[in-house]
């Protein structure tokens, strides 16, 4: 009798922990972040060439590189494979420097990078590309506005030096002399200021950074890296993340990528002198006015970014876009040729600025980089 | 010494009746068995074989290479110093989830074990176990969209009225997304864990305690006070570890509401304070490389130190009530 007792009782006990275990199981389930990119397996594939359709292209394109590019990429991939409905363009979003790294050592038929190439980096990829084979330019050029929600107010004007003293934690509230200074009209209450960056390491915080450290340099006195200086913030995960926590607390700033800002205030940043609202047209200005790198080959057109060229939107992420003037394998010539053919045209570029916000090429720069991209082939 | 020792005769046909019995399937079941209960084994010495090996780098790096192969790592700072806030984190959020977690599953498993009328029990009963069934990434969400801001004006207020009390001193976050926030969600996602074992332990409170406890003239309340706590107390414990487990390794909630921190501070209504190993893997995962890794996982290994001392800590505190509980 006793025994029949202890039995059933072990079995309950049993069944309870069977829920806790179903419980935890689930609950692992649910906490794995999801993985970058659901293609991520078939890009490490080589590109091969696949059979030849009269008209379109065809076969498989393996690039990867920059996350900010994702977007706008997968933007371009759908636009291409449309129009060569035979060839598949991978993108592997692992970041910047995995991704100069895999095409200087062959692994990315084409690459995207927040940054240039280095000499050391340009050395390795002419090595993979051939002498002066390198195709460099800024294919997504993505504006970062400085957002902020307060109550009946959808525009301030700010200097970069008010900028970094918001973001620094110097100036405190939204009343204060000198962003009253430079916003006579505005109605502006004592609200505190809850700045909100990014938790996570972020090419849109070392940017916004790099543009505080060069426009603001007497304030912002931190060298530009991926990761907050300030401690004690407020933070939150990703871009989304931010928008989502500034729109939720009164009083907040934050910085992000343009397009993604929602109903939130935009700061008209200071520049020479006078305010520039931000605008995708007012962004490309930035891009097109700024100086190319002098001493480059033929067809690396890098810009040396002018953060206080008058009229023009100083707080843009500029991305790469690589690739080489020859291949080994015609077919990936050819659907290199036509990849970045598109990637680069009016239509390529609406293309991206429709899915992603960026602000769309240069005539200028187009003009600069189409030869080299016509000039691709087998070698 | 001149005892003669007496073989046991038992001994013999104990072998015989193996042999005669152990054939066929149950043979095969047995190593069925014996492969699944060693299956454990070697993946728990693999992972930790594996958070060892690639932790190691980080761990003999000195705080020069770390400082430069490391972002946000400060310079002059040990590996233990950098990790020391993010544990001290993860350990305030488990134990702010048990906190409040506890006394409430322990009242709702004994509405549901002693006082709910039999239907509503049941009801209530499923309805428990399905809120352990949501995936932690819809507490995220939902703590990040709603329940943060619903808070909000309560931490403000407490952080206005009662800030000379230590937790909530500080500067209250204007968005509500702070330690305290989390520590509710972490809560509610721990509940389901902690009801569920604890209601089957207290409804196997031998009826026969129960009955005597009532004929002595106890009321209801003294019922579950003499009887029921005494005979589940080392049950709702090994209910809480799990439940502290889950709380402990718990990412993408926190990931999602918290506005992380390295400190040590105590103020839960701050934002900037705080912030879990678990989560911390997952936030710097996706842009670091090299020493970046091996740090993160460095991070892993003191998680999974922590849960198996936890474990272990459970058990013990289990297995030494175990003699007068009066569970076995």
């Amino acid at each position: 009798m006793e025994r029949l007792v202890n039995l059933s009782r072990f079995t309950r006990a049993g069944s309870a922990v069977a829920v806790g275990v179903l419980a935890l199981s689930l609950a692992a389930c649910g906490s794995d972040p999801e993985p970058a990119d659901a293609t991520g397996d078939e890009t490490t594939e080589a590109s091969e060439s696949g059979d030849d359709m009269e008209g379109g292209l065809s076969g498989t394109l393996s690039g990867g590189g920059a996350s900010s590019q994702e977007a706008a990429m997968n933007a371009w991939r759908a636009g291409f494979q449309q129009a060569n409905p035979e060839a598949t363009v991978n993108y592997d979003p692992v970041g910047s420097g995995g991704g100069r790294t895999g095409f200087g050592d062959g692994s990315y038929a084409f690459a995207g990078s927040d940054a240039a190439l280095d000499d050391e980096e340009l050395a390795a990829a002419e090595a993979q590309c051939g002498e002066g084979g390198v195709i460099e330019f800024p294919g997504y050029v993505s504006p970062v506005a400085v957002a902020f929600n307060l109550e009946g107010v959808d525009s301030l004007n700010m200097s970069p030096e008010t900028i970094a003293n918001v973001f620094l934690g110097e100036i405190t509230t939204w009343d204060d002399e000198a962003i009253a200074a430079d916003n006579p009209d505005a109605d502006l209450p004592s609200t505190a200021i809850t700045v909100v960056h990014r938790s996570d390491e972020s090419g849109t915080t070392e940017n916004f950074e790099d543009y505080l450290y060069s426009a603001a340099g007497d304030v912002w006195t931190t060298e530009p890296s991926g990761v907050w200086p300030v401690d004690g913030q407020e933070s939150a995960q990703g871009t989304s993340g931010v928008v989502g926590a500034a729109q939720a607390g009164e009083g907040t700033i934050t910085y992000a990528d343009a397009s993604q800002i929602a109903d939130l205030g935009t700061v008209a940043v200071g520049v020479g002198g006078d305010f520039v609202e931000y605008s995708a047209e007012a962004a490309a200005e930035v891009v097109a006015q700024s100086p190319r790198t002098e001493g480059t080959s033929e067809y690396v057109y890098t810009i040396e970014l002018e953060r206080d060229i008058e009229g023009t939107y100083p707080i843009v992420l500029v991305s790469y876009s690589l690739a080489c003037t020859t291949y080994a394998d015609e077919n990936t010539a050819e659907l290199v040729k036509g990849f970045l053919g598109y990637l680069a045209s009016e239509e390529g570029q609406q293309a991206a600025a429709d899915a992603a916000g960026s602000a769309p090429l240069s005539d200028t720069i187009r003009q600069a980089v189409l030869p080299g991209i016509e000039s691709i082939s087998v070698g | 010494m001149s005892t003669t020792i007496s073989r046991p005769p038992a001994r013999g046909s104990r072998r015989r009746r193996s042999s005669t019995t152990d054939r066929g399937f149950n043979r095969v079941f047995r190593w069925i068995a014996v492969g699944a209960g060693a299956t454990i084994l070697a993946v728990l010495a693999a992972v930790a074989l594996f958070l060892i090996s690639e932790a190691w780098p980080a761990i003999m790096a000195s705080p020069e290479e770390l400082a430069s192969g490391v972002p946000r790592y400060p310079e002059d700072t040990s590996l233990l110093g950098y990790l020391g806030p993010l544990v001290y984190g993860t350990i305030l959020a488990a134990v702010l989830a048990l906190v409040i977690a506890v006394p409430v599953s322990m009242g709702i498993a004994l509405f549901i074990s002693h006082y709910a009328p039999r239907r509503l029990s049941q009801l209530l009963g499923a309805l428990v176990d399905l809120l352990a069934a949501i995936p932690s990434v819809i507490y995220g969400l939902w703590g990040f969209f709603t329940l943060a801001p619903v808070l909000t004006p309560f931490w403000l207020w407490l952080n206005d009225n009662l800030g000379w009390f230590p937790f909530w001193g500080g500067q209250a976050s204007p968005t509500g997304r702070s330690m305290a926030t989390v520590g509710i969600v972490l809560a509610i996602m721990i509940l389901p864990i902690i009801t569920a074992v604890s209601r089957e332990v207290f409804l196997q409170t031998p009826r026969l305690h129960e009955e005597a406890a009532l004929a002595l003239g106890a009321t209801r309340w003294e019922v579950v006070r003499t009887a029921v706590l005494p005979f589940g107390r080392s049950g709702v414990i090994s209910a809480s570890m799990l439940g502290l487990g889950r709380a402990l390794g718990e990412t993408m909630a926190v990931l999602m509401i918290l506005s992380p921190g390295f400190t040590y501070s105590l103020d839960i209504l701050a934002a900037g304070q705080h912030q879990t190993i678990a989560a911390y893997i997952a936030a710097d995962f996706p842009e670091s490389t090299g020493l970046g890794v091996n740090t993160l996982i460095a991070a892993g290994l003191a998680l999974f130190v922590i849960t198996l001392a936890v474990n272990m800590a459970a058990r013990w505190v289990v297995a030494r009530r175990k003699d007068f509980s009066g569970a076995n």
